[in-house]
């Protein structure tokens, strides 16, 4: 494994509506690294990875991207990218294939498909087991098939690099199978992933690197931490204390 | 045909069809990006170009294609810069436009609000031969967006984020819809109205989801059904004499009607089709793996 780093964060802060939510992030995934993103609801993984894309701006620090900076970076075809889901219905029915066939783009000259970048999209469907369901529509999918849609998309143009976020949320247990077995088959390719987990959970044993973040800062940059106590039990199912299941239901007073 | 030996008739049967392809094929990208009233938007912003027309005795579709152009970019800023407080830009936008329009039409020498009339609901007999040469252009530029650039803007409206990461120039790609759309609407004002322009957007487009289940398909469809009301609506408005937008637009209605009511048996067949080319244990009772709802949507 080389160590040619392929994002390179240094001292990244970034604000949402004036709130600090990076508060001066470093972090470097190299080459073949598979990285995941840890943290609690609003510590700032998910905005990390989207100031790496370019959706949120960021207003100190540096992001390199295959070792140019980001602004500059232009070769987007390299970068293969799942968004948290909810994305991918529009207003207007849309067939898997036309979904796909977007995450071909940045393989085309003017938005022209060619023979091979129909294959592509055909290959990245089979990658995901989704391949006999082609010519149906994303709406009648269900939320684990609409999430290996979504990462048939970004595998369309053949990235050397995936960001994921939270691509195991709210996927039935059949489509995370899917999904990590497609997962190992890119970083057996060499592929370099960074992955926004809520928890490690079936793809712990691919993960190289763990950082954990806390209210915008890095806390922990290491090996993943192993799960303790009756976390490791088999089959443990992780439920949070968000929500007392006996709490009775907020009144505002507005109404009652 | 009687109807296509008078002058004012071709001028109004060609205009039809380019609002009638136009329209929609602009509106299933605002569809897709959930901004079915856009048109309405600027179509009232329009209406201070009309007004600017008659105040300076320019041509009121070139003025209304420019000033709906500066309205749709404002839109789009206001979109990027002020995501909380927009909606109240917007409204002052739209409302500033209308009035401008009145304000503007009484200015102009012997200018008077009625002289908006056949702008706001769209008339036939107006249609001019610098009209059509004007319609022709605009209409050019909107087909050679919406389909030369139909996968970017099929991605950009599916997923913006996304889209950003293929290296796509989003930015660019929002406001060439926005002025595409501002352009649609000086193309079909003279014929189906700036208040009416709005709805040949959006409803043939939602009528061809009722069948459809790509993209491509409903893209085509829209379309179709764009031409075929409007060339019908015009056909109609010179024989019984009733006001062309109007009877546009309630045609595009029943359209809707027609094939919503058409959805469903549709739909059964589809299942049933899809049920007999999958081999394998059939479920004949409880069928909640191999089939989908009647109207074929899961919240997801």
């Amino acid at each position: 494994m080389t160590t040619e780093p392929v994002i390179t964060l240094r001292g990244v802060r970034a604000e949402l509506g004036s709130r600090p939510v990076l508060r001066g992030i470093d972090l470097t995934v190299h080459r073949g690294e598979v990285v995941a993103l840890l943290g609690a609801n609003g510590s700032g993984k998910s905005t990390a990875v989207r100031t790496v894309i370019g959706q949120v701006p960021f207003t100190a620090g540096e992001i390199e991207l295959f070792g140019a900076e980001r602004r500059r970076f232009r070769d987007w075809a390299r970068v293969g990218y799942v968004p948290q889901r909810t994305t991918a219905a529009g207003g207007v029915p849309a067939t898997v294939t036309e979904v796909v066939s977007s995450g071909r783009l940045a393989r085309t000259r003017f938005g022209l498909f060619r023979k091979g970048d129909r294959a592509a999209v055909r290959r990245s469907l089979e990658l995901v087991g989704m391949a006999d369901r082609a010519k149906d529509s994303v709406d009648a999918l269900s939320g684990g098939q609409h999430q290996r849609v979504l990462i048939a998309r970004a595998l369309a143009s053949e990235p050397d690099l995936l960001i994921m976020d939270e691509p195991m949320a709210g996927v039935d247990l059949a489509s995370q199978e899917v999904l990590a077995e497609t997962l190992r088959t890119q970083v057996g390719q060499g592929a370099t992933v960074l992955l926004v987990l809520h928890e490690l959970g079936p793809l712990e044993p691919l993960i190289d690197r763990a950082v954990v973040l806390r209210d915008g800062c890095v806390l922990h940059d290491g090996p993943p931490p192993k799960a303790v106590g009756q976390h490791a039990l088999p089959g443990h199912d992780h439920v949070h204390p968000h929500a007392p299941a006996d709490a009775g239901p907020i009144r505002t007073g507005l109404l009652s | 045909m009687e109807i296509l030996d008078y002058a004012f008739m071709q001028r109004a049967l060609l205009a039809a069809v380019l609002v009638g392809v136009t329209a929609p094929a602009v509106g299933v990208y605002l569809v897709q990006r959930r901004q079915a009233l856009m048109g309405d938007g600027i179509g009232h912003v329009a209406m201070t170009g009309v007004g600017l027309g008659f105040l300076l005795s320019w041509s009121p579709v070139w003025m209304a294609a420019v000033v709906s152009v500066l309205g749709a970019v404002f839109m789009e800023l206001v979109r990027w810069y002020a995501r909380t407080r927009g909606d109240i830009a917007l409204a002052m936008l739209f409302y500033g436009g209308m009035a401008g329009g009145v304000m503007f039409i009484n200015l102009a020498p012997g200018g008077s609000t009625s002289n908006l009339s056949s702008f706001l609901f769209g008339s036939l007999s107006t249609v001019s031969p610098s009209d059509v040469t004007a319609i022709c252009v605009l209409a050019a530029f909107v087909v050679l967006v919406t389909v030369g650039l139909r996968r970017q803007l099929f991605a950009v409206s599916q997923d913006e984020e996304f889209a950003r990461v293929t290296g796509l120039p989003v930015r660019f790609l929002n406001l060439l819809t926005a002025v595409t759309a501002a352009v649609t609407v000086s193309v079909a004002m003279r014929v189906v109205g700036l208040l009416l322009v709005s709805a040949l957007m959006v409803v043939p487009v939602a009528a061809a989801q009722q069948l459809t289940r790509s993209f491509a398909a409903t893209f085509a469809v829209a379309v179709a059904i764009g031409v075929s009301v409007a060339v019908g609506g015009t056909v109609t408005s010179y024989y019984q004499d009733v006001p062309p937008g109007a009877t546009i637009v309630l045609l595009t209605i029943g359209a809707f009607i027609l094939l919503t009511a058409l959805a469903a048996p549709l739909a059964r067949r589809r299942a049933r089709a899809l049920a007999a080319a999958r081999p394998g244990p059939d479920p004949a009772e409880c069928s909640i793996p191999a089939s989908r709802p009647a109207d074929g949507k899961v919240g997801a």
